[in-house]
């Protein structure tokens, strides 16, 4: 099966996994082998390769997608549009304040506030919020047949669905706003027990950061209903028909394993699954052939430890990719074989992509 | 190195997704464990149910969660019935969870109570050494700077100080060892690089790099050819040796990278040609990690 068959009438597919599987060349991979047969695509990577990123013409980090010149892609035929855009978290959040701020002065100011520069700078959570409010605007602005998001490195998958939700919930500030501003109806709701509670948040926290949190919130003001809004319009986003969630995974145990996880947590949270692509598979190998020829003993011996370490590599693959094929049931499973060489340039990229568009 | 690894009472293991970390800890907790050492391996992933676990004698592990560090420090730090509110409080616990790194600070708190001569958690016997399997560089990198940046935003009460405490504690090369894993590969590499700058402008220090899954490289530059000059269609062995070389020649050159930017401060562990790595190839590479 081929990916372009998988990805039959999707609008968006996210692409995740655990770290160092080759997420983001997959990523790309798909983009590109959609935009070949006719399609306008763009790929949100996180952090590429710089060699991948540099070959694509990808240094410049404006946060707006950017055409990839064909040329740039030695032997494919491109039939639609690549477009590839590398995320830049502070900027994303910074234009995301831009937007929802009611005048431009509010926007400078939050964005000058302490709380707020923590906020968009802390890497754990920043990168995931900001990720699917990238690809919720891109989706919105009706540009692209095809958005693949490739997503942050993580151990645990369930990250990514995770942060954005606390950090918006951090957002929208609820609990805080009830301690903050004795007059909104949540501190009525909560009178009798939030004054001892500032009490000892003054104490555990110290004081100045709390004046700093509502100077911030203050400032948020009205604008904290438009997170709320957007987070909705995300999750509706994430769940819709016309989204797949593509696995990303290599055939070693740990890996294996956090795929298997991950196809749970989807079905969990009734996330669309496309399909998953195992990276760097081992395919067994026949010998068949006859003794090599004037073979002296020291390379005959060098030969059969080579084949012998092969072999336990094949075997151990062959052995995960059964375990996910069973996790997994009728969905597709698209296999990549090992290549010999570091693979994050575009030759690199144009063979994956060959082969998961078979 | 500035003080041999092992005789840290800290030691935080970072690198990029994939390369080995949990393998790296596990091996480096062994050692010592043998040599012994009480030793306790930490994670933050938060799975576990806070408690510490025997895994072996003199080896325990911990997988750190959060919202019962919190619990935990609210308890000892605060006490009385601020204390008390304060844990019980619904609101306050989803607002402390949601703050920016609060969640890494307050599990930076717990790896740091764990690493304590004399620990603050009731009925709790010190460890000689803990070993932190850490978040990915970027996340890790981030974990680590969380310290300073609460304490320069809070700037006074308890958090500041425990916060300045912990990032004492971390820029203390005798206390605390930070070590990056990496495999030969272009990406890693990189990463690893990054790394030690983003630690170098929080003042921090990177001991000791680790080369993890170098493959052997067996063949000569006769061998070499007589390899090539088989046809590959009928000898796959000669086609996977050739293509095993290539590899080799790759890694080669992304170990001279880390040489030339670590020197003395890379170890080179070999792969393991096992379906799963096993007690005795823990052992292994810990003794190499150990010397």
């Amino acid at each position: 099966m081929s990916v372009a068959e998988i990805l039959e009438g999707k609008s968006v597919v996210v692409c995740a996994g655990s770290g160092g599987v080759g997420k983001t060349t997959a990523a790309a991979a798909v983009a590109l082998g959609m935009a070949a047969r006719g399609a306008t695509v763009a790929v949100v990577t996180i952090d590429p390769a710089k060699r991948l990123a540099g070959a694509l013409g990808l240094d410049m980090l404006d946060n707006e997608p950017r055409r990839i010149d064909s040329r740039r892609l030695a032997g494919v035929t491109m039939k639609g549009e690549l477009w590839a855009m590398m995320l830049d978290p502070k900027r994303t959040f910074d234009d995301l304040i831009d937007s929802v701020a009611p005048t431009p002065g509010r926007a400078a100011e939050i964005k000058a506030n302490r709380i707020y520069d923590q906020l968009s700078t802390a890497v754990a959570g920043s990168q995931e919020f900001t990720a699917v409010s990238k690809l919720y605007e891109l989706s919105q602005s009706g540009r692209f047949d095809l958005i693949v998001l490739d997503t942050p490195p993580a151990r645990n998958a369930l990250d990514f669905f995770d942060a954005p939700a606390r950090l918006e919930a951090f957002l929208e500030g609820g609990a805080l706003k009830a301690l903050l501003r004795p007059t909104t109806i949540g501190m009525r709701l909560f009178a009798k027990g939030a004054t001892p509670i500032l009490g000892a948040l003054r104490r555990v926290t110290g004081v100045d950061v709390t004046t700093d949190l509502a100077t911030f919130f203050a400032l948020l003001g009205g604008m904290t209903d438009s997170f709320g809004t957007r987070a909705r319009h995300v999750d509706v986003l994430l769940h819709a028909q016309t989204t797949g969630f593509l696995l990303v995974t290599s055939p070693e145990a740990g890996p294996t394993d956090d795929a298997i996880k991950f196809r749970a947590t989807l079905a969990d949270g009734r996330l669309p699954f496309s399909g998953a692509v195992v990276n760097r598979v081992h395919p067994p190998v026949t010998l068949t052939d006859s003794p090599l020829p004037d073979v002296d003993p020291a390379l005959a011996q060098k030969l059969a430890k080579t084949l012998a370490e092969y072999g336990v590599l094949a075997a151990r693959d062959a052995a995960n990719v059964t375990r996910l094929r069973a996790a997994l049931g009728d969905a597709p499973l698209l296999l990549v074989p090992e290549f010999e060489d570091d693979l994050n340039d575009v030759h690199g990229l144009v063979r994956i992509h060959r082969e998961l568009f078979r | 190195m500035s003080s041999p690894l092992l005789q840290r009472r800290l030691i935080f293991i970072t690198g990029k997704g994939g390369v080995g970390k949990s393998t790296v800890a596990r091996a480096l907790a062994g050692v010592a464990a043998r040599r012994g050492m009480r030793t306790i391996v930490a994670d933050i992933n938060g799975a576990g149910d806070q408690h510490e676990h025997q895994l072996a004698p003199n080896l325990s592990s911990l997988s750190i969660d959060p919202q019962s560090a919190m619990e935990e420090y609210l308890s000892l730090k605060v006490g009385g019935t601020a204390g008390q509110i304060l844990g019980q409080s619904r609101m306050f616990s989803a607002f402390a969870m949601a703050t920016p790194g609060m969640r890494e600070l307050l599990s930076l708190g717990k790896i740091w109570e764990l690493a304590q001569p004399q620990r603050r958690a009731p009925d709790a016997e010190p460890y000689d050494l803990t070993v932190v399997d850490a978040p990915a560089s970027g996340h890790g990198a981030a974990l680590l700077r969380t310290p300073r940046t609460f304490a320069q935003i809070t700037k006074v009460g308890p958090v500041a100080s425990q916060a300045n405490a912990i990032a004492q504690t971390l820029a203390d090369r005798e206390f605390t060892a930070i070590v990056a894993v990496a495999v030969p590969e272009d990406l890693a590499v990189t990463e690893t690089v990054e790394l030690d700058e983003a630690l170098q402008r929080e003042r921090l220090n990177l001991d000791l790099v680790v080369l993890n899954k170098r493959h052997p490289d067996r063949f000569d530059e006769r061998e070499r050819e007589q390899l090539r000059g088989w046809d590959p269609i009928r000898a796959p062995a000669a086609r996977l040796a050739l293509a095993a070389d290539l590899r080799a020649r790759s890694e080669a050159e992304q170990a001279a990278r880390l040489e030339e930017r670590f020197g003395e401060r890379l170890r080179s562990l070999p792969f393991l040609f096992e379906p799963l790595i096993g007690a005795a190839g823990l052992q292994r590479l810990g003794e190499v990690l150990a010397l």
